[in-house]
């Protein structure tokens, strides 16, 4: 057995392990909203509130914190959800180096790589928060974005390890695409916090289609003002590498190609995502555009950047085809 | 300004006017137009929308990019197409409305960046805040008893807030002793300038990256030149295939360096895919000395000859034929490229002989196939190394039309007045030419010998005096976006009293934003004064 086939048994461990812990974290959200229920019938409706800090306007924050006695008491299900993610984490990082090793090369060089290594880091950036902070209650979605990526990229991207062309025998490669998947990584944390937010704020306001029993698990979420902040700074860090991708991608054009920006489509959406989520940053300041709005802009640029990797090399020509995709363009 | 001071304020901060009603009379108007294009909101609508106006230039062919796309387009869109083409569909990032939304929101950040950068050299040199009157009131407050003296505690609160640099202190402090009864002193200091300082520098950066564009499109210049191994190139605007230049370039500017290409390598995969290009020249640049000297040029490491870069951008093969006409006399000898059409190679090329003795001219048109495989259905190439090359041409002759002055593309036969040659059934002869064997040319025009097979490359030069400064630009922008992001903004403030011969310190923390590392900051000060007890047992 090749080197690149072991990668690509590793990466389907991987992707079984994430789809395990997907279903042991949703079982837990679950039970915490039933262990909540239970709580809060029991206290009435006493609210626990988070000291108000003078000054600050009475956020449309409404939803009710939950109790710190339930989040502390985590479910065994969040255990093996865990322990699962970290050992789908080895798999795919072994996964990734065996596939660098294979290609003799930096392992993002077309859609797959880029899809498995992107995945990696979203996981590993989940894992790496969770070390400082309590943010299992995302590991749904971002889990469930690496199983997506991960399977997606298997099924539909895959190609066998090889050398890249000319145009790509660069260290620009490894500069300006680990950069961007690492930003691709933490846009991925930062849409799924934003729209954990926007659910849980829409329930708190009474949306009937929210209300039912089987969104309580947006009940154990922090409070949307927490998830608000954490979706910024998150952002705002991915901002910041995403300008370096843009730059570090022209510098790479000017190498290559003799023009530092020449509106090829991948330059065309990789502008389109700078500047929504620019308008995220700038929405957040601005009086009736923050808080629900504002959350909406990562979502979009969210989307952009989804299109941005997969649209643009399936249906755009450009001189950004190094997707590898069989029968793509 | 205190108010807002919870809400969450990254870069791009902007002074968020409610709408105010407009004034009467042209004046009022205008200074009413100008508030709302510079208004956070009007600015944020102006990026969503430049967003939005991006987008058809990544679905709709681009003229400058490709403008046998667009032509294709037209032809296929005979309704839709031309109505495309006059709003400025198909060159996009040049039409109006998309210079409009990006010059609109180029206006409307320097009307706001001006009155900011104002107001923050103002607040540069302000004092902080004052203590306020109830420490108690905020989330992150503290405090402190201890056996030490009130001077010592701001001796030893000091060197925490100013931090290892005296000159760039991390927190500006006040210290007020003795501001009224009961109180020994109070301590106001502010941390987190440089986040606004960040903020401007970056959308002012923005400013210069456009400018240095524009700047660049006036001076460069642009030229591809085909050189085939063993010949030369010199930089002369009459040397170059193509060349474009800027509005404000200067031709006598072009430094008249040489060059000659040794020899040009090309490695393939096995399934046919390109693995390196490597072009070996010999430069005399007149710039550096003069001396010839040998330099290598691949696809991702230009080189530089007298200012300009020097990119491998395409390659192929050129032919060297030689052609004698009815009466034997040599009428062409030379190399000629033909160019790439696929990834194997297949290169379609034109022979055109007008120096023949006898007869009508010549031109030859057709296909090289690097490794030809011959099968039922026709010729066709399988590798792009010449590993059994071929020509396969057609015939025509009768005037090329080379006389009357008329510039012509060297790539396409010009056949309104040739003839193609034909066989006793009318279809068209189709010669395929082997290296090194003469073929008789139809209708007795003559014999063809392909001698030889170098290879060309095409060669993009390319000089831009804009390029250092929008790379420091660039990083300008970078790293004020960096700073005005994650730059905390804090305040502390310290009130020391003495009660019962001990001194309490009433310690609060304010910082704009969310701002996980507040408490750690504050308790990074009160440390200092609790130390002080430590050290006396």
């Amino acid at each position: 057995m090749s080197l690149g086939e072991i990668s690509q048994l590793l990466a389907w461990g991987a992707t079984t392990a994430y789809a395990i812990a997907l279903v042991a974290f949703a079982m837990d959200l679950a039970r915490l909203a039933d262990r909540m229920g239970v709580e809060r019938a029991r206290a009435g409706r006493s609210v626990l509130a988070t000291a108000g800090a003078p000054g600050v306007p009475p956020a449309a924050d409404d939803a009710p914190d939950a109790p710190a006695a339930v989040l502390a008491s985590r479910t065994r299900a969040v255990g093996i959800a865990m322990a699962t993610t970290t050992a789908g984490f080895g798999l795919h990082l072994a996964a990734a180096v065996t596939r660098g090793l294979a290609a003799g090369r930096v392992p993002w060089a077309n859609m797959y790589e880029f899809a498995l290594v992107g995945a990696l880091v979203a996981v590993g950036v989940f894992l790496g928060l969770c070390r400082r902070r309590d943010l299992r209650f995302l590991g749904t979605i971002v889990v469930g974005i690496a199983v997506l990526a991960l399977g997606v990229g298997l099924a539909v991207f895959y190609t066998p390890a090889s050398a890249v062309e000319p145009a790509l025998q660069s260290y620009w490669l490894v500069i300006h695409v680990s950069i961007a998947i690492v930003a691709t990584g933490l846009f991925a944390v930062s849409f799924a916090t934003s729209v954990l937010h926007l659910l849980k704020d829409s329930r708190a306001a009474g949306s009937p289609r929210l209300a039912g029993e089987r969104w309580r698990a947006l009940d154990v979420l922090p409070s949307t003002r927490e998830l608000e902040a954490l979706s910024f700074r998150v952002t705002a860090v991915g901002f910041v590498l995403w300008t370096f991708t843009v730059m570090a991608g022209a510098v790479w054009a000017e190498h290559t190609w003799g023009r530092y920006w020449g509106w090829d489509p991948k330059e065309v959406w990789s502008f389109v995502v700078w500047v929504v989520y620019a308008a995220y940053l700038h929405a957040r300041t601005t009086r009736g555009w923050s808080g629900r709005r504002a959350a909406w802009f990562v979502v979009v640029g969210f989307a952009t950047v989804v299109f941005n990797f997969t649209g643009v090399n399936l249906f755009f020509q450009g001189l950004h085809d190094y997707g590898g995709v069989p029968g793509g363009s | 300004m205190a108010g807002d001071e919870q809400t969450p304020r990254p870069p791009g901060t902007r002074p968020d006017d409610a709408p105010t009603l407009p004034a009467v009379g042209v004046v009022g108007l205008l200074r009413w137009t100008w508030r709302q294009l510079t208004s956070m909101r009007v600015a944020l609508m102006l990026l969503m929308l430049l967003a939005v106006v991006a987008v058809p230039g990544s679905v709709l062919p681009q003229r400058p990019q490709s403008p046998a796309d667009v032509a294709r387009y037209l032809e296929d869109n005979p309704g839709l197409g031309p109505w495309l083409d006059r709003l400025g569909f198909f060159d996009v990032y040049a039409s109006v409305w998309f210079s409009a939304v990006y010059l609109l929101l180029f206006v409307s950040l320097v009307g706001c960046i001006v009155p900011r950068l104002r107001l923050h050299l103002r607040a540069v040199r302000a004092r902080p805040p004052r203590v306020p009157r109830r420490l108690e009131r905020f989330a992150v407050h503290d405090e402190v008893v201890t056996d030490a003296t009130p001077a010592q505690v701001l001796a030893a609160v000091e060197p925490v807030l100013r931090g290892p640099l005296a000159r760039l202190p991390r927190f500006r402090t006040e210290v007020e002793r003795s501001p009224r009864d009961g109180v020994a002193a109070t301590v106001a200091a502010e941390r987190g300038y440089l986040r606004e300082t960040g903020n401007i520098a970056f959308h002012l950066a923005l400013l210069g990256i456009l400018v240095s564009v524009a700047a660049g499109q006036m001076l460069e210049y642009r030229g591809q030149a085909i050189v085939v191994e063993g010949r030369g190139f010199a930089n002369a605007v009459t040397d170059y295939d193509t060349f474009e230049a800027g509005t404000f370039f200067d031709a006598s500017t072009l430094v008249p360096f040489t060059m000659r290409l040794d020899r040009f390598t090309a490695d393939f995969f096995a399934d046919a895919r390109p693995r390196d290009f490597v072009a070996d020249v010999t430069l005399i640049d007149p710039s550096t000395g003069g001396e010839p000297r040998q330099r290598e040029i691949r696809v991702n490491h230009p080189i530089t000859a007298g200012g300009a870069k020097i990119y491998l951008q395409g390659n192929g093969y050129a032919p060297t034929v030689e052609i004698r006409d009815a009466a034997g006399e040599l009428a062409f000898a030379g190399a000629v490229p033909f160019l790439p059409e696929d990834g194997v190679y297949t290169s379609r090329g034109v022979i055109k002989v007008p120096d023949v003795s006898t007869g009508p001219q010549i031109g030859l048109v057709g296909y090289l196939l690097p490794t030809a495989e011959v099968t039922p259905l026709g010729v066709r190439s399988v590798f792009p190394q010449p590993a059994d090359p071929r020509l396969v041409l057609t015939v025509w002759s009768g005037d090329l039309g080379l006389d009357d002055g008329v510039p012509q593309n060297v790539y396409e036969l010009d056949s309104e007045a040739m003839t193609q040659a034909v066989d006793d059934a009318g279809t068209p002869v189709t010669l395929v030419v082997e290296p090194g064997t003469p073929v008789e040319l139809p209708d007795g025009l003559g014999t063809l010998t392909w001698t030889d097979l170098p290879r060309f490359v095409a060669l993009d030069l390319r000089h831009d005096p804009a390029l250092p400064w929008l790379a420091g630009f660039a990083v300008a922008a970078l790293v004020g976006l960096a700073v005005s992001l994650f730059t905390p903004r804090r305040r502390i403030w310290l009130r020391v009293t003495e009660r019962d011969g001990r001194t309490v310190v009433g310690a609060a923390a304010l910082a704009r934003g969310d701002d996980v590392g507040l408490p750690d900051e504050l308790e990074r000060v009160l440390r200092a004064v609790r130390d002080l007890d430590e050290g006396r047992e």
